[in-house]
């Protein structure tokens, strides 16, 4: 006993001040991407390396959904005029796929509410399951959020969905969704819960949540690092509370990707 | 092992054989197929490590099967010099769409054949469980997936149909069904256990909830791209996977990788290893509900996944492989990498030397969750969970790849084959890991980091890597620098079977920290 209290005591505090000091990736770390367009010559030579085909040639100009992108960086390799970059950003959750949104400062007043989830992996390849599970580790505990992981979806204010949902897995993932008390939110975790991803839109992948249950919000990454899900957790915090007085004007920024 | 010897065996029963480095190719004729595997299994002792099939027909108007067996020489010492897979091979016609099953001789043909079954249409006659396997109830039939003229998007609509679990009856006997679904964070599967009280007399998994068309997804991409699907079979085993790949397609071309390239993907490796064990130590204390060691552990498996984006810009150390070697350098990183290492190993020895010192934990995880010799051996479990049941097998010393023949290292083996031993393996292979990567950064040789390529000639070959899991097996055939087929095959694969053997004579409590000693991935495993 006494040699566990040493051993707590010599670790000490090593939670994140995340999200309230940001949390900046480490040099390296590749996030979203970013078109230059001045450069760009519509080459299409990214087109065609891009694993999940996001990126697409639309009127002459070059367009990506980082919501499928797996941030591989191959786009980056081959682009001989420096045309796209992967910068270091990673809070890219989103409540729809087209536009992103800012966190603001209400968030700070929503703090005090908990929030209960059930996590479901509709056939993801376990990695967002490695993310959160670190949730919970004593780096991001967030739990100090007010945010728990329930063991039911009947006690649970949201499901956190990962995988492009099977089609072996789409019937449990309805019945998980009818079994949740409403009001209810949906976020979808990973690229392929938001669109399909790497493994699309096939025989045997559904190619996104939100082809299955309504989604309130999209956090994208392959996976997502823990202060992303985060981030994107806290932007469904925002929302609940807009749910629930749709007459107050959040005040919230929409930026267009 | 003595090739002489088994063309003598096989006789004339062999129509063709080809030699590729340490692959032997033997076709033989359908009706010799049993007895053939049977000699090479039950006397020659080579486990049976793979069975897959080939859809041929374009080409040579017949369907393959094939069986994988790893055949190591029997001593120790010189392992390293002759170990060799031999791949036995048959035709199967279309029109007559069928084959004798081994499982009846080799258990751990099991799931292959119901595999094969489900997505070519090949039957195994006789085989003990013929029912459906990867395609669900729901799935009609007359639509096999890997069969080339099915296409990737078909939509196949959902018909009505019963899939029947094996039944337990008795006085007081019952069902516990669970999952898909579970109470954790863990992935999809159903585990239907029959039990009388708390002991469970009898426990059926059912899987496959998450399959994705890995395989048949590997045909409709191209071989670049490939390699970051490979890093998506199962995630926590990235590396492994895309290496295991990598290194199929490198043999195919006969390209040798340089050397710094070696060296990173074996630090990348065992970096993975370490997150990996880690974390199953942390989830074991959870189980335990051994809140302490679990809360240290799981902190230590992050400080791993943060040094791991610190050098190569992805926690799960994704994006790093590519054909002809690596994407990134990490020579730079490198005290940053012995510094934190140093500090892991010290905090992990205190942990190890606090979690096992505890009796509250020795009462759950001893004589818990057996797994015995014979049965790790006939269903050939793989991985840690093997050798902590006596089964002294590892891919990096038997099989040598990447750098691993040229580092010293020590293959970790218990007996016991119960929870205990299984984590006290993986704590004895944190440390084996840590002095790997040790070893590989002081010798990080100089020079490129990546080969380039331009196309792959037409061929075929085995790529293997020992995952956190175990061995994990990619045979690759590539046509008109196209892959023609991928066949995955993720240590869970094997695994999972031991897990209906592991909970016998326990109580349903206990079920969690079996499931969890063992490690199984469901991703790997359903594809």
């Amino acid at each position: 006993m006494f040699n566990i209290l040493k051993k707590t005591l010599k670790t000490g505090t090593v939670t994140t001040d995340y999200p309230e000091k940001p949390d900046a990736a480490p040099s390296g770390f590749r996030g979203k991407p970013e078109i230059l367009y001045d450069k760009c010559t519509s080459c299409g030579k990214c087109i065609a390396v891009c694993p999940p085909n996001v990126i697409r040639l639309g009127e002459g100009k070059l367009s990506l959904s980082y919501f499928g992108c797996i941030f591989c960086g191959r786009c980056e390799e081959v682009c001989q005029e420096g045309a796209i970059k992967l910068t270091q950003e990673y809070e890219l959750a989103s409540s729809t796929k087209d536009g992103a949104m800012e966190l603001n400062e209400r968030i700070e007043k929503i703090f005090g509410r908990s929030l209960h989830i059930r996590e479901v992996d509709a056939g993801s390849c376990n990695a967002c399951e490695v993310e959160v599970n670190a949730l919970s580790n004593p780096v991001y505990d967030i739990e100090r959020l007010g945010i728990h992981i329930v063991a039911s979806p009947r006690h649970a204010d949201m499901l956190l969905v990962t995988g492009p949902v099977t089609r072996n897995m789409e019937i449990a993932l309805r019945k998980t969704y009818d079994a949740t008390p409403e009001p209810k939110l949906v976020a979808a975790m990973g690229s392929c819960a938001c669109s399909g991803g790497i493994f699309g839109d096939t025989y045997a992948s559904g190619g996104g949540v939100d082809r299955f249950i309504p989604v309130d919000v999209y956090i994208p990454g392959c996976p997502p690092r823990p202060q992303a899900v985060i981030f994107g957790l806290m932007l469904a915090l925002d929302k609940l509370d807009r749910k629930k007085t749709p007459y107050l004007n959040t005040g919230t920024k929409e930026v267009k990707a | 092992m003595d090739i002489e010897q088994i063309r003598k065996d096989f006789g004339s029963d062999i129509l063709d054989e080809k030699i590729l480095g340490n692959e032997i190719y033997f076709t033989i004729k359908e009706e010799a197929a049993v007895r053939a595997c049977d000699h090479l299994y039950h006397h020659l002792g080579a486990p049976l490590v793979s069975i897959f099939a080939t859809d041929e027909r374009k080409k040579d108007g017949c369907f393959r099967i094939h069986y994988v067996f790893s055949s190591l020489s029997s001593l120790k010492d010189d392992r390293t010099a002759t170990n060799v897979f031999i791949i036995i091979q048959i035709n199967i016609d279309e029109k007559a769409p069928h084959f004798r099953s081994i499982t009846p001789k080799i258990p751990s043909a099991n799931w292959y054949e119901r595999e094969i079954q489900d997505m070519f249409c090949l039957i195994p006659v006789g085989h003990p469980d013929p029912r459906r396997l990867i395609n669900f109830e729901d799935w009609p039939t007359g639509l096999y997936p890997l069969r080339k003229d099915f296409d990737i998007t078909t939509k196949a609509e959902r018909v009505q149909g019963e899939y029947r679990y094996r039944r337990v009856e008795g006085e007081g006997v019952y069902e516990i069904p669970v999952g898909p679904v579970h109470a954790g964070v863990i992935e999809p599967g159903h585990f239907r256990f029959s039990v009388a009280g708390e002991p469970v007399l009898n426990l059926e998994i059912r899987h496959f909830y998450t399959h994705k068309g890995v395989e048949k997804l590997f045909e409709n991409m191209s071989i670049d791209k490939a390699v970051f699907l490979a890093e998506r079979v199962s995630g926590d085993n990235s590396v492994a996977h895309a290496v295991a790949f990598c290194q199929a397609v490198e043999k195919i071309a006969g390209m040798d990788i340089p050397p710094r390239a070696k060296y990173i993907r074996t630090i990348l490796m065992e970096l993975e290893r370490l997150y990996n064990h880690l974390g199953d130590i942390a989830g074991i204390a959870t189980d335990v509900a051994y809140a302490f060691g679990a809360a240290h552990a799981n902190f230590l498996k992050e400080e791993i996944l943060q040094l791991n984006e610190v050098i190569t810009g992805s926690r799960l150390l994704r994006g790093m492989n590519a054909i002809g070697g690596v994407r990134r350098d990490i020579g730079d990183k490198k005290e940053i990498i012995l510094q934190k290492l140093a500090s892991i190993k010290s905090d992990f020895k205190e942990l190890m030397e606090l979690l096992f010192a505890s009796p509250s934990v020795a009462d759950r995880i001893e004589t818990t969750g057996r797994i015995y010799n014979d049965i790790a051996r006939e269903l050939h479990v793989v991985g840690p969970a093997a050798r902590a049941s006596g089964i002294d097998r590892d891919t990096r010393r038997d099989y040598p790849y990447a750098a691993y023949a040229e580092l010293d290292f020590k293959v970790p083996v218990l007996k016991s084959g119960d929870v205990n031993a299984r984590t006290r393996v993986r704590a004895d292979e944190v440390y084996e890991s840590i002095d790997i990567i040790e070893q590989a950064l002081s010798r990080l040789p100089d020079g490129d980091i990546k080969y380039v390529f331009k196309e792959i000639p037409d061929g075929y070959a085995l790529g293997y890597t020992e995952a956190p899991r175990g061995e994990a097996l990619y045979w690759v055939m590539i046509e008109n620098n196209r892959i023609e087929r991928c066949k995955v095959r993720d240590p869970s694969f094997c695994n999972w079977l031991a897990i209906e053997y592991a909970v016998l004579d326990n109580i349903v409590p206990d079920f969690p920290i079996i499931n969890k000693s063992l490690s199984l991935s469901y991703s790997g495993n359903d594809m």
